[in-house]
């Protein structure tokens, strides 16, 4: 187990390598340069733009900045932004912690909501409960989070007026409520319909007649006996799932107007920051590894005929 | 001295003694099942009963009713979609159909328990077995985690399972499939019951486990003078540790016997062929003898008696009546006791 994670660690280092030096690549390959979008519209002296732009090295060629990048990033420095000059630790401390917040909230709403509804409907397959929640995770899988988005601004802010139709504070759970309802909302759809495929098959199981000619009481068949085993890729999926809002989490930010990533990356990117987009996607990309690892390691202690060596 | 080490030896006395009679009596059970193609009979009016330290053999094969019998006794039907419109099933003199559910909970694993043909599906694979038999004491006595696991070394010692302390954390694939089995028994005995069902326990195993296993489970019900009813298709498996066999065919018990009676002399010519069928050293090189024909479909089960379209026996009486579970005697007509066949020529079967 412990050799396993360190394995899994270790072949985290090129991972996280290759990701950061693809979306440096990238950066890179766009049109516009952040010296040129801090002259704004005005016409400059080429000469210069030149001189600046030698003096932040952005003339050398792309593998010697994503060296000088990722030495700094070794250190501990995750640069300055070009534009506003200040240190993007800064800006991601700013905004990771709100993200964060807000993922962390819409998770934990997909976990007792998504697998409530799935134990509920999958108990009593084929029942009109069962048949309800198909229809209505149908619904929010085919809707885009954006449309739900303003679905819902519309329906509690401007005709019920319970909230605001933008966040305030992004430090307060309160006003993170709806986003994070909306942000949710499609892995809740496929968290419950995991939930319940996988009850409704396990409940004929012969391991689950054999509970039962036990004589234990129906609570410790379902509570122990199923839902252990049914939880298992209910699990798998949550993890991956994880990565998954913090991404979604960009787009639901925009809508509801809250200060956290998605807010700053679409801002460093607007402006052409390089090293802020990829201080941050590599970041998001550490989550989602981490995610990862956590959840196979879960995996093995719901499932002891999973191994690790 | 001498009386106390002879009372000693005698089996102490087990559960409420008020009842006197049959442990277990099933008295014209029937159990249906409504499906989308229409109302399966599975099981049309079974009676049998059993007694503390009787071993019952129920002999039929897939699909005669045997199982679904043993599981409306153990009360582990799923209903819908099967009902059980008739019949009773007493357990000591009280009929189980009308408990609450409740009370049959206590009951099952307590009272009755019930070894299932395929342990490794049949143990719950996500939990170690020692939780898995310590669940019995948890759940029926009250125990603690440390006592039920505790009981659970003492059960797996009790069924020869080797280092049973080592192995109280295994989970289920970790043993090999007669182990496992010894696992299954080890939880149905758990808490002592006056009854065990085991259904079609050794078939999942290789030959050699087999006996091992029947021993085990022969040892053990002597051991606790419990009833067993033994459901299976193996004769071979039969012989040796039943005292009574009934027959099942489509639904209904066909013939019943005290073990060896039946072997040498059959009343029924679903059950001659039955041991017709059975392969011989002594006609190496001869044909092997099939009943012909399928079983019957049982949602349509051919008038008169289910067998007639098999039998060789079959006249025009068998495709109208039903035959009746006639006591069958000898010649000159001295009963044969505990012995029944279900066919208008029982007579010409077993004399003829």
């Amino acid at each position: 187990m412990g050799r396993y994670v360190a394995r899994r660690l270790l072949q985290m280092i090129p991972v996280f390598i290759g990701s950061t030096f693809l979306i440096f690549a990238m950066m890179y390959a766009l049109p516009g340069d952040p010296v040129r979008a801090l002259m704004g519209d005005q016409a400059f002296d080429p000469a210069v733009l030149e001189a600046k732009r030698h003096e932040l090295g952005l003339d050398l060629p792309l593998w010697q900045q994503y060296v000088n990048y990722f030495t700094g990033l070794l250190q501990g420095d995750f640069g300055t932004e070009i534009g506003s000059g200040r240190p993007i630790s800064e800006i991601i401390a700013h905004a990771f912690p709100v993200s964060v917040r807000l993922t962390l909230f819409a998770f934990t709403f997909t976990v007792i909501v998504g697998i409530g509804l799935g134990i509920v409907a999958g108990l009593r397959p084929e029942s009109v409960r069962d048949r309800g929640l198909l229809g209505l995770t149908l619904v929010l899988i085919s809707m885009p989070s954006f449309v739900l988005g303003y679905l819902m601004q519309y329906l509690f802010a401007f005709q019920l007026g319970l909230t605001t139709p933008t966040v305030q504070d992004s430090e307060s759970f309160g006003d993170l409520f709806l986003p994070a309802i909306v942000l949710g909302s499609l892995s809740l759809a496929y968290v419950a319909r995991l939930t319940r495929t996988s009850i409704a098959e396990n409940l004929r199981a012969d391991y689950m007649r054999t509970a039962v000619a036990k004589g234990l009481p129906r609570r410790r068949i379902v509570g122990v006996h199923l839902m252990r085993n049914s939880l298992v890729p209910v699990v798998t999926f949550l993890g991956t799932d994880i990565g998954n809002l913090m991404a979604g989490a960009i787009v639901t930010e925009g809508i509801f107007n809250v200060q956290g990533v998605g807010d700053a990356i679409y801002e460093a990117l607007f402006r052409r920051e390089g090293a802020t987009v990829v201080g941050i996607a590599s970041l998001i990309v550490l989550v989602y590894l981490l995610a990862s690892l956590l959840v196979d390691l879960l995996y093995a202690v719901l499932d002891p005929r999973i191994r690790y060596a | 001295m001498t009386i106390i080490e002879t009372t000693a030896d005698v089996p102490a006395p087990r559960g409420d003694r008020q009842h006197e009679g049959p442990l277990l009596e099933v008295r014209d059970l029937h159990v249906e099942f409504h499906t989308r193609d229409g109302v399966t009979k599975a099981v049309n009016g079974v009676n049998y009963s059993v007694s503390a330290g009787e071993t019952l053999a129920v002999l039929g094969e897939s699909g005669s009713g045997k199982s679904v019998t043993a599981q409306a006794v153990m009360g582990i039907l799923d209903m819908p979609p099967g009902r059980i419109p008739k019949g009773e099933i007493l357990f000591r003199g009280q009929d189980m159909l009308r408990m609450s559910a409740e009370e049959r909970r206590a009951l099952r694993g307590r009272k009755i328990a019930m070894i299932f043909q395929d342990a490794l599906s049949s143990l719950n694979p996500v939990l170690s077995v020692g939780y898995q038999l310590g669940e019995m004491f948890r759940v029926h006595e009250g125990l603690s985690k440390k006592e039920a696991k505790a009981k659970a070394i003492e059960l797996m010692d009790k069924v020869k399972i080797p280092a049973a302390a080592a192995r109280v954390g295994d989970y289920p694939h970790q043993f090999s499939g007669g182990m496992r089995q010894r696992i299954m028994i080890a939880m149905a005995l758990a808490l002592e019951p006056d009854l065990i069902i085991a259904d079609e326990p050794t078939t999942a195993l290789d030959v050699t486990v087999q006996a091992q296993v029947m021993d085990l489970l022969a040892e053990l019900q002597a051991e606790y003078n419990m009833g067993l009813i033994l459901i299976t298709h193996d004769l071979g498996v039969v012989a040796d540790v039943a005292d009574r066999i009934a027959v099942m065919y489509a639904g209904r018990i066909v013939e019943t016997a005290p073990v060896h009676e039946l072997y040498q002399r059959p009343a029924h010519p679903y059950t001659r062929g039955l041991l017709d069928s059975i392969p011989r050293l002594d006609q190496k090189g001869e044909e092997l003898y099939a009943i012909k024909g399928l079983p019957p479909n049982l949602t349509r089960i051919p008038t008169g008696c289910a067998f007639n379209p098999r039998c060789p026996k079959a006249g025009d009486v068998c495709r109208t009546d039903v035959p009746a579970l006639h006591q069958v005697t000898e010649q000159d007509g001295t009963e044969l006791p505990g012995r029944g066949s279900a066919c208008h020529f029982w007579k010409e079967t077993i004399h003829g």
